[in-house]
């Protein structure tokens, strides 16, 4: 006797609308079918009726939480396209902006994975410090979120010298809440009992479905733009690439946390390499022809391919999100998991769909529709979590 | 409706609808409810149905996939309720403007009754919003 169980599309999981099918036989998950599409922009169509300095505004929206990482692509496929190299101080404000927004994605996805399996303590704390971390993109950008630093040729804001210790200061307060973190998570029985051996994705897995960043890393596949096609600032600096083997959630969360390390160490490089000049070569014009560029975004590679006829907008654009890759793994990391670690297994990936949703339950025997709402599942969630603490005789 | 409004004001419970945002404004919400700025000291609380919901928040841009969604959702809230539109998709198109997915904008398809701009809103602006919001029911209750 099977179910189907709906998520989506509007549900408190995640900020944005998709839909899940899950068909459940009793506890168990046997199959899932995924409906996208609730966000659909049409901004790669838009792109063509904006100039080159808009598009990159334009694709700053696609995701609020990666917004860098898409003018870094954007950027990256236009200087491709106009043979540009942009200023070694622009390199290095860049990699700062996009190893920030870095460690504030990854922040963001362990808090709500707390909250999914009911520890809204670390959803609190977690948030807590990555204002630490708004802060000093607030500082730096003038924005929390979204900030238009980026531009073909260089950066739109320097950062001042006399600022560079604050930043400094902020991070190393930031330190000692990373490592609070790595120890409630790497240390937790009942972190461990929720999410060791849940949702694997195997490395065969991994490459069948393309999957890229955190989610292919965790299960051995060491893909990394960063490291494989360096862009910006990474190929002068000290860092290394976080790849586990396990491919469950906890090894999910392991490597965004080990990541956030390699960030700070990142971020330190840059503020003491930098050296005084210019940021901005006052790009006018792009020649007609093909140009791709890549980043590596919090949740993986991020593609952009632009072409041009020599005028002031790009004749095509084309976008390729990370999440796009990801979100069908679950299709198999979902498969004979309980009904209780779905929503965490769909979280894990760190979907971004840039909408909301819920889940919806069909009985294979009555064909009849049972409708969990997101609530539902965060409370099997959360029960799941109690009778864990049960057993491994914690209160 | 005087008192159903008053009781409106001391604890409003809020459903948060995307329709199509970048997430900006999703994570900005969020970031209220977090430490540092902590609307629950005010009693809004951020719940999982709109049936349990005193006020939707609405963000992004009402793409065509998402409007019937958004009406049957706006229909689920009780009533009296209010709607609060933030971020700049949600009160004209903002960058998006022209895309062939939008027709209408969030206050062509239900009743808006504050709007609170920006790109994303900073959490101080959309909890002056609320306040203001709040501070004119109070008038009319």
């Amino acid at each position: 006797m099977s179910e189907i169980i709906p998520i989506g599309p509007y549900h408190p999981l995640q900020e944005e609308p998709e839909f899940f099918r899950l068909h459940v036989e009793g506890e168990r998950v046997i199959k899932m079918d995924i409906e996208i599409g609730y966000n659909h922009r049409g901004i790669e169509k838009l792109a063509e009726s904006k100039s080159w300095d808009q598009v990159v505004f334009l694709v700053e929206r696609i995701c609020g939480i990666c917004s860098t990482s898409h003018p870094a692509a954007s950027i990256n496929a236009m200087e491709d396209l106009g043979g540009i190299e942009a200023p070694e101080r622009a390199q290095y404000i860049r990699t700062i902006v996009c190893e920030l927004e870095r460690i504030h994605s990854h922040l963001l996805w362990l808090g709500l994975a707390g909250h999914f399996i009911g520890y809204n303590t670390v959803w609190m704390w977690v948030w807590k410090y990555r204002e630490i971390i708004c802060d000093i993109l607030d500082k730096m950008t003038g924005n929390r979120q979204s900030y238009a630093m980026f531009k073909v040729g260089g950066v739109r804001r320097d950062i001042l010298d006399e600022d560079i210790p604050w930043f400094l200061k902020m991070l190393d307060k930031f330190k000692p809440a990373l490592d609070l973190f790595k120890g409630a998570v790497m240390d937790d029985p009942v972190i461990h009992a929720r999410t060791k051996g849940v949702g694997v994705l195997t490395t065969e897995q991994a490459k069948k479905y393309c999957v890229v960043g955190p989610t292919a890393r965790p299960s051995g596949v060491a893909i990394d733009v960063r490291k494989d096609d360096p862009y910006f600032a990474y190929e002068w600096l000290d860092w290394d690439m976080v790849v586990l083997q396990e491919g469950d959630v906890f090894a999910k969360v392991a490597c965004r946390i080990l990541e956030m390390y390699e960030s700070m160490k990142i971020l330190e490089q840059c503020f003491k390499k930098m050296k005084p000049g210019i940021v901005d070569l006052h790009v006018k014009e792009l020649p007609p022809g093909e140009g791709i560029g890549r980043a590596e975004a919090p949740r993986g590679e991020v593609y952009h391919y632009v072409r041009s006829d020599g005028s002031n907008f790009p004749v095509r654009y084309k976008v390729r999100a990370p999440s796009y890759m990801n979100i069908f793994s679950n299709e198999v990391a979902v498969l004979g998991e309980q009904v209780a670690d779905a929503a965490l297994i769909l979280a894990a990936v760190d979907p971004c769909y840039c909408c909301t949703e819920r889940i919806i339950a069909i009985d294979h025997d009555t064909n009849e529709e049972k409708k969990l709402s997101s609530s539902d599942l965060l409370r099997l969630s959360h029960e799941k979590t109690i009778r864990v603490k049960k057993e491994l005789g914690i209160s | 409706m005087g008192i159903k409004l008053k009781a409106l004001t001391k604890s409003p419970w809020v459903y948060h609808l995307s329709t199509g945002s970048c997430n900006n404004c999703d994570i900005e919400i969020l970031d209220c409810l977090t430490p540092r700025y902590d609307l629950e000291r005010f009693g809004i609380v951020l719940v999982g149905s709109p049936r349990h919901a005193d006020a939707l928040l609405v963000t992004g841009n009402m793409t065509m996939k998402c409007i019937p969604r958004a009406k049957e959702v706006y229909e689920q809230m009780p009533k009296p309720g209010v709607v609060i539109a933030i971020g700049t998709c949600a009160l004209g198109h903002g960058v998006f403007d022209g895309s062939y997915v939008m027709p209408k904008t969030v206050d062509e398809v239900i009743p808006v009754d504050i709007y609170i701009p920006g790109c994303p809103p900073k959490p101080e602006g959309i909890i002056a919003g609320v306040a203001k919001l709040l501070a004119m029911l109070k008038q009319k209750a």
